[in-house]
């Protein structure tokens, strides 16, 4: 058993490289426009893969075994080799390659090597096959294509209710095309080991697996894996050539795909067409890139595309007959390698009738019930403890979230408070600073008003004097000193003080500024500059200062020149923006 | 079956949307109609059916570009219907623009180019009633846009013609105006020619969109 698992190997290899690039022309357009995520589609993949690779994928396999039977697993293992390292090397090359013709010209390469013969039937059989699966991927795509188009135009559906048909359709088409490649290709991968498996059947009660459908299963595993490991990227780039059709179209590619890899693998249809006294569609692998290109070509020519890429359609024709002679030279000479220098048994030299009497033998039936039971039970638990998993940490994202979110908020709402608080404490302060102002004003109010009242009073009483007064001489020399003081009282000598100190207090920036900026400034200058701050006249200015409005120009002037302001410059524009 | 129930919600969103464009596009004619008949009341009803319309398609906009994202329904057409959307939107949001200079500018319209006026609103208007039949077949039958989108194309060229019989009517032919309303005037033409053009800009768009739809 380790043996044969250490043989088929390479047909796991080859089985991987196909789910990783063929993958791409089921899903492809579906993942690449973003219509279904990759997660999804692989797995839809996966599990259609395999079961058509069980349940459909003898026929082609057994085409393959007529066409040369491997009956040795080290001539198997070298066949597999072969192709998948020409398929690898032609892929790496961006030279059109399809692993059907590889493995077909690997087992030629096979059979020159042994001495046995290849049955030119089978090969002008499968020839066809490769030629006519283009071909009627493009009739049917051109087909399916029209009677879309007709269907869509009749039906008038919305644009947005049109995309969640073509969505579902492309998953269910996805599944169909998914189930085709894995009964169609499959031969590909595990074709030439079905004469090295083992002769026996599971019993699971509801479906019973022989020895090749177990190797099929296998190998239906190794291209799941592909897809997995390799599809994501290949989907991407190859889906988004694909996209530059619509979606529509792109249905119908997948369509007209699976229909052609269903029909040239399934046993069913074949034996239904052959009752009605046709030939009988022969069960070979195709290449299931050479069938969507056809398809495309077929949707080309329904919406009227003149310019046929030749380049294409030459490419694939080379790889008819390039692949399969390159994958055969190669084999024929590695076969020769393996059975002189490793000595490996690449052949039993069996007959058909031998390989045929291996074949009846009654095979080992292994009951399986218990077991499937088993691992039933197990995959259904594993499925539920993955789901409970799932929730769990679902939950705690989403607890996750709420929690980081309500944080979020919380900072927010913290730092809303705090500039609150800070402004009440600014408002605050500033209706302090305000009532401090208020109190001192009413002070001054107060202050000054005794101040009047008490030099009225004085004013009056030197005037009852001066009433009483008889001599000429004495009352002259008293008004003079009466007007002198009343001269006085005019330069309101207190109140300006007061109301300097006022502004002083309300313009402290400026006042530091004016100190620290120009420390040469006299007491006086820097009172005149702070009256131009106020945008006073110089007529106010000039009774603020207690000299005349000229006094004030020249004032202006000198302070001009110690600011150090040119001729062209503006002093009270200068002083504002100070 | 999730997207079946947020496409139908999509669908119905985007025909409330253009109904409500449909509709701001007839009351800004009732209205222009309104304030040069001198129905001060019923313009100034008007211009609250526009706002209220007019706030109730951003808000339908929003909604359909949120499902349209979230829900990732048509992920290669979505952007195209955005813009399309958007197009529409910038035409209700003119026609409310426009009708609220009315009401704002108070402009003088000398009795004898009222008819003339009312028939370039109709004209300008009819350029955005063609248009919406065409987006409403972008979603269901893409192949009958370009029978309404002629009609676009031909209004335009309609309300370009009459702009320019306006205009010239105003500076050559009314001596008697002043200079200003002269210019108010023209302003004007130009408010309510602006919807036809935006009609037409709308209507460039869905020509592209059609042939992307195209089978």
């Amino acid at each position: 058993m380790m043996l044969l698992l250490i043989f088929i190997s390479s047909g796991l290899f080859l089985g991987w490289s196909l789910g990783a690039n063929d993958a791409a022309n089921i899903f492809g357009s579906a993942v690449g426009s973003r219509m279904l995520s990759f997660r999804r589609a692989a797995i839809i993949a996966s599990i259609f893969v395999i079961l058509g690779a069980v349940f459909q994928g003898k026929g082609g396999a057994e085409t393959l075994n007529e066409l040369g039977t491997v009956d040795a697993l080290g001539g198997g293992f070298t066949v597999t080799l072969c192709a998948a390292f020409t398929v690898y090397v032609m892929t790496k090359r961006r030279l059109p390659v399809s692993t059907s013709q590889a493995i077909v010209g690997a087992i030629i390469g096979w059979s020159l090597f042994t001495g046995n013969a290849t049955d030119m039937s089978v090969l002008r059989k499968i020839f066809i096959t490769w030629i006519s699966g283009p071909v009627l991927g493009m009739l049917f795509a051109a087909g399916l294509y029209l009677l879309l188009r007709w269907a869509l135009r009749r039906a008038k559906i919305h644009v947005i209710k049109l995309d969640s048909y073509i969505r579902t359709g492309l998953i269910l088409a996805g599944a169909f095309g998914a189930y085709s490649l894995g009964a169609n290709n499959i031969a590909n991968v595990m074709g030439v080991f079905v004469s090295s498996a083992p002769n026996m059947i599971l019993d699971f009660g509801i479906f019973r697996l022989d020895g090749v459908q177990l190797l099929f299963l296998l190998g239906g595993i190794a291209i799941a894996v592909g897809i997995f490991t390799y599809g994501q990227r290949v989907m991407q780039t190859v889906g988004n050539d694909i996209l530059s059709l619509n979606p529509e179209a792109a249905i119908v590619v997948v369509l007209a795909q699976a229909l052609v890899l269903f029909l040239f693998s399934s046993s069913t249809f074949s034996e239904l067409v052959a009752k009605t006294g046709l030939p009988p569609l022969p069960l070979v692998p195709v290449s299931s890139t050479q069938v969507v290109i056809g398809a495309v070509l077929g949707i080309g020519l329904v919406k009227g595309v003149r310019e046929i890429k030749m380049k294409t359609l030459g490419g694939v024709a080379v790889g008819w007959i390039a692949t399969p002679v390159i994958a055969g030279i190669l084999t024929f000479f590695l076969l020769f390698f393996m059975q002189n220098v490793f000595d490996l048994e690449v052949t039993k030299g069996m007959s058909s009738a031998d390989t045929v009497e291996k074949l009846v033998q009654p095979p080992r039936i292994l009951n399986m019930i218990i077991y499937g039971l088993l691992i039933m039970s197990l995959a259904v638990i594993t499925l539920l403890l993955t789901y409970i998993f799932r929730q769990q940490k679902l939950r705690l994202k989403t607890e996750n979230e709420l929690l980081i979110q309500q944080n979020q908020n919380y900072m927010v709402q913290q730092s809303i408070s705090n500039l609150e608080i800070s402004a009440i404490q600014k408002q605050n302060e500033s209706l302090h600073s305000k009532l401090e102002n208020k109190r001192k004003e009413f002070i001054d109010i107060a202050l000054n008003l005794t101040e009047q009242r008490m030099f009225l009073e004085s004013l009056l009483e030197e005037l009852d004097q001066l009433q009483r007064l008889n001599d000429p001489n004495t009352l002259g020399i008293r008004l003079k000193g009466l007007s002198t003081r009343i001269r006085q009282r005019m330069s309101f000598s207190t109140e300006k003080e007061n109301f300097y100190s006022q502004v002083e207090q309300v313009h402290k920036d400026f006042q530091e500024k004016l100190s620290t900026g120009f420390p040469h400034l006299t007491e006086q200058e820097k009172r005149l500059a702070m009256l131009i701050r106020l945008n006073l006249s110089a007529k106010e200015t000039a009774t603020l200062l207690n000299i005349s409005p000229k006094s004030v120009e020249v004032a202006r002037y000198r302070l001009k020149n110690k600011l150090k302001l040119k001729k062209e410059e503006n002093l009270t524009q200068y002083i504002i923006d100070l | 079956m999730l997207s079946f129930k947020h496409a139908n919600k999509s669908i119905k969103q985007i025909d409330q949307f253009l109904d409500k464009v449909d509709e701001g596009n007839l009351i800004f004619k009732e209205g222009v109609r309104n304030y040069l008949n001198g129905n001060r009341e019923s313009f100034l009803d008007n211009l609250k059916t526009i706002s209220a319309l007019e706030s109730d398609a951003d808000i339908l906009r929003r909604k359909i570009e949120n499902t349209l994202y979230t829900q990732s329904l048509m992920p290669q057409l979505r952007g195209d219907i955005m813009r399309l959307l958007e197009e529409l939107d910038n035409i209700i949001d003119l026609a409310k623009h426009n009708l609220f200079q009315f009401d704002v500018e108070v402009p003088y319209v000398p009795t004898e180019l009222n008819q003339e006026l009312i028939r370039l609103t109709e004209l300008s208007v009819a350029a955005v009633e063609s248009l919406i039949p065409a987006a409403r077949s972008y979603f269901r039958d893409p192949d009958a846009i370009k029978e309404n989108l002629h009609r676009v194309y031909l209004f335009e060229k309609e309300v370009d013609k009459m702009a320019d019989s306006i205009k010239r009517k105003v500076f050559q032919e009314m001596q008697g105006l002043k200079l200003s309303e002269k210019f108010h005037l023209r302003y004007f033409t130009l408010h309510i020619e602006s919807l036809s053009d935006k009609a037409q800009q709308a209507a460039d768009l869905l020509n592209i969109m059609a042939i992307k739809r195209s089978l």
